[in-house]
């Protein structure tokens, strides 16, 4: 709980310097300020339905389910089931986190969760069409096909690894 | 983002059809879980915005040297540690194509924004564990490297027998 207060309050000084930024025209400050208004907006928006869909989630969806789909036993189909899900991540890594968590206590094995973790910032549908629109269709198309396949790899290799490390992720976050 | 509300929504409704009480239960863990990490998505968010007063101008400046594999280094290094949603970062890159920055440069920075997360660590360690992240991290720098290099060999800019 210390941690918490101590960052609530790095938080609130943090807003104390936007505010004198504005009062005594601090020209950085106010660049400051407006980065933060456009990114608090994209990020703290999204962060309430997402954690309220992960509660449904881990309520509702039994372990064998995800077992049989994300697990080692779902072989190559789970790297496809974890980039099916990916490109439809709202929100980038930041949901896929705490997503990726629950996946892993519900018995997905790692290599599905680095798929999906790096997935979900590769091959986000909204981002990939926007990026395709302002720096090329054959630039995206390229630059998906050529990552899919290696972040598989690294994604078995890294199960290989982590498996043999007894590596185990944080539980009841 | 207004359908990831749309979404919650309709999923609460047809929980709500199947149990009330499991309903309640799902809403106490998503806003338990969400208030424990909360602080670490603020500390984030001042990192970036303070970062990004720098980076805008600085991308615009640098990026755009002569040099190809310096240029695409130095974009991969400023993708890692920067972090900006997608709105932002593709009109950035529109600029830097418009004034004849390589496709090599660019692939480093946008690859490397999505990959490699210096900034998310607050958030990602608490998920994944510190060596989880660092692992992760790891992986996918090298994986942005090869990218990197096979785009630009893609699009004739990176050569080997000059």
């Amino acid at each position: 709980m210390d941690k918490h207060k101590r960052d609530y309050g790095i938080f609130v000084g943090f807003l104390l310097f936007l505010l004198v930024s504005q009062l005594i025209d601090f020209e950085r400050g106010m660049v400051i300020t407006d980065n933060f208004i456009i990114f608090a907006r994209d990020m703290l928006l999204i962060l309430p339905p997402a954690f309220i869909i992960i509660g449904l989630f881990e309520v509702w969806v039994n372990r064998e389910k995800i077992e049989n789909s994300f697990g080692s036993a779902s072989g190559g189909r789970r790297h496809i089931y974890a980039i099916l899900l990916a490109a439809t991540t709202v929100g980038g890594t930041f949901v896929a986190f705490p997503v990726a968590n629950s996946l892993y206590h519900k018995g997905a094995d790692y290599s599905s969760i680095f798929t999906y973790i790096t997935a979900a910032s590769l091959v986000m549908i909204p981002m990939s069409i926007m990026e395709a629109s302002i720096i090329g269709l054959e630039f995206t198309l390229l630059r998906i096909g050529l990552s899919l396949p290696l972040v598989v790899i690294s994604s078995i290799l890294l199960n290989k690894l982590f498996t043999r490390m007894e590596y185990r992720l944080p539980a009841d976050v | 983002m207004e359908y990831l509300y749309i979404i919650m929504t309709i999923l609460l409704i047809i929980s709500l059809f199947f149990s009330r009480e499991k309903t309640w239960q799902a809403i106490r863990r998503g806003t338990k879980k969400l208030l424990k990490i909360l602080p670490n998505y603020l500390m984030i968010l001042i990192f970036v915005a303070v970062i990004m007063s720098f980076a805008e101008d600085f991308i615009v400046t640098y990026l755009g040297g002569e040099n190809i594999l310096l240029g695409g280094l130095l974009a991969i290094i400023v993708g890692s540690i920067t972090m900006m949603p997608g709105f932002i970062a593709y009109p950035l890159a529109g600029v830097l194509l418009s004034r004849g920055v390589s496709y090599t440069v660019i692939a480093g920075f946008v690859i490397s924004l999505k990959m490699v997360g210096v900034v998310t660590y607050p958030v990602e360690k608490e998920y994944m564990g510190i060596k989880g992240t660092i692992y992760r991290n790891a992986a996918s720098l090298t994986i942005t490297l090869i990218l990197t290099l096979l785009m630009g060999l893609y699009y004739g800019e990176v050569l080997f027998n000059g």
